[in-house]
């Protein structure tokens, strides 16, 4: 049996409650489709995001992961979004430097309104993961079943 | 130097004002200088040379809040941004702790001097600018400034960002530019940078001295040591985990890292991970503006801090250095 003709990627989206949830909801309830790879995971705020979900999300098999949240002067915590702006910048240069393939961190800014712009970015998201492959660099053995 | 220290000292603790003195005293080996607490009695045993290369400052966060009375602490130059930025994070009471700035004039580093072929040491001596150095082979020679610590080769300057006195003279050691390394890395295929850190990374042993000595690193509960996690022990070497715990000790004292080096100099691996926490401090101050931790006391740090203009994280896509 090839692992590779079954692959598809696993992505995982971080999305802020107030927000990119709600576009997410927006998206399924407006009949949008985008890929079942995708696997939403609810943060309360963008800057909810510890680096560490990013890095464990990787070595525990995930292919892409992808920050989404409120645009930038919409945070429902007013300034949320600017602190993980900065944080995430400065992280994923880290993983540049490190090695790691650009593309495969990202973040969003997808408002409670934009349903299509939801489904949208995960298409593409999905679409740059599927040609960069799968995530050899940053997965732990123990972690596989 | 070491006997106007002592002096000075004795002065200082004969009213029982103070609690002690947090210096150096002979480790196990004859060039290593282990921190140690001192008192009026014990002072004979203080040693300040050219071995003295470690950074005292964490040990004031346990030893300043054991006490009524205020600590004595003895920094160099680069321990001040340390001593300031752990002031800033309110893990030191300023009030607590009087500090006497010690010159220096860049410290040694004896590995260095073993990878320079000169094996069987015995005895060092300075004279200026060179080291005569005694072995079991004869006696030997080095230049003085060929054989600085790796962090002395970044040095701040010689002046104490915090003293309340300052004892001898102090010298600046740096040596071209500090980022040069970090370029190396950069102007490489990704690769090749990943080979290179899977490769450094692969050889840690989580021995923990990185964090343990890091002064910007001081939770009393770390991440990493949590037993549920499933991957607290060593990995295979291909694995992720050391690379993991070696990004977010980077990543978490980003904007507090005072680029002391202390975790390249106690890493037992030799791996440079200096290079690491570099390379943040270098993309800080080239995206959020220049900014040196431990300036001064009561600085917000960038990552605590943001602007309505700042940079999207696409925008790593788009810079330069290797693809």
């Amino acid at each position: 049996m090839s692992m590779n003709q079954e692959w598809t990627p696993k992505i995982v989206a971080f999305c802020c409650n107030w927000c990119s949830y709600a576009g997410a909801d927006l998206a399924g309830s407006g009949r949008m489709n985008y890929p079942a790879n995708v696997k939403i995971i609810r943060i309360p705020c963008s800057c909810r995001l510890n680096p560490m979900f990013v890095l464990r999300a990787f070595q525990r098999g995930a292919d892409g992961v992808i920050l989404c949240g409120c645009h930038p002067g919409d945070c429902h915590y007013s300034t949320g979004n600017y602190y993980a702006r900065r944080r995430m910048t400065v992280l994923f240069s880290l993983l540049d430097y490190m090695g790691i393939e650009r593309g495969r961190t990202r973040v969003e800014w997808v408002s409670a309104a934009e349903g299509a712009k939801f489904a949208a970015t995960m298409n593409d998201f999905v679409k740059t993961i599927t040609e960069l492959g799968e995530n050899k660099k940053l997965g732990d053995l123990r972690c596989k079943k | 130097m070491q006997e106007m220290i002592i002096n000075r000292l004795r002065e200082l603790l004969a009213d029982g004002e103070y609690a002690g003195v947090i210096g150096w005293a002979q480790g196990e080996t004859p060039f290593d200088r282990t921190p140690n607490l001192f008192n009026a009695e014990g002072l004979d045993q203080l040693r300040y040379d050219s071995f003295c290369g470690s950074n005292l400052s964490k040990y004031l966060v346990q030893q300043a809040s054991k006490t009524e009375k205020k600590i004595i602490a003895l920094l160099k130059p680069c321990d001040c941004y340390s001593f300031n930025q752990l002031c800033t994070e309110h893990r030191i009471d300023r009030n607590k702790v009087y500090v006497i700035g010690v010159g220096c004039k860049g410290k040694i580093d004896v590995e260095k001097i073993r990878k320079a072929g000169i094996k069987g040491i015995t005895g060092i001596t300075e004279d200026g600018d060179l080291l005569k150095i005694e072995t079991m082979y004869g006696e030997k020679e080095i230049s003085r400034k060929d054989v600085l610590l790796e962090k002395c080769l970044a040095c701040k300057g010689k002046e104490h960002k915090c003293a309340d006195e300052v004892l001898g003279e102090s010298e600046e050691t740096c040596s071209g530019d500090k980022y040069a390394a970090v370029r190396r890395l950069e102007a490489m295929t990704a690769e090749e940078r990943f080979e290179f850190w899977r490769g450094e990374l692969s050889k840690c042993i989580r021995c923990n001295a990185c964090r343990n000595v890091c002064p910007a690193c001081s939770c009393i509960k770390c991440v990493f040591d949590n037993p549920n996690s499933g991957v607290q022990n060593k990995a295979a070497a291909d694995d992720f985990e050391e690379s993991l715990f070696h990004i977010i000790r980077a990543y978490h004292v980003a904007g507090r890292c005072t680029d002391c080096g202390e975790c390249s100099r106690v890493c037992p691996q030799g791996i440079p991970l200096h290079l690491l926490n570099r390379r943040i401090i270098q993309d800080v101050n080239e995206l959020y503006g220049d900014y040196q931790a431990g300036e001064s006391i009561g600085q917000r740090h960038p990552l605590t801090d943001f602007t309505l203009e700042d940079e999207e994280p696409s925008v790593i896509d788009t810079r330069g250095g290797g693809k």
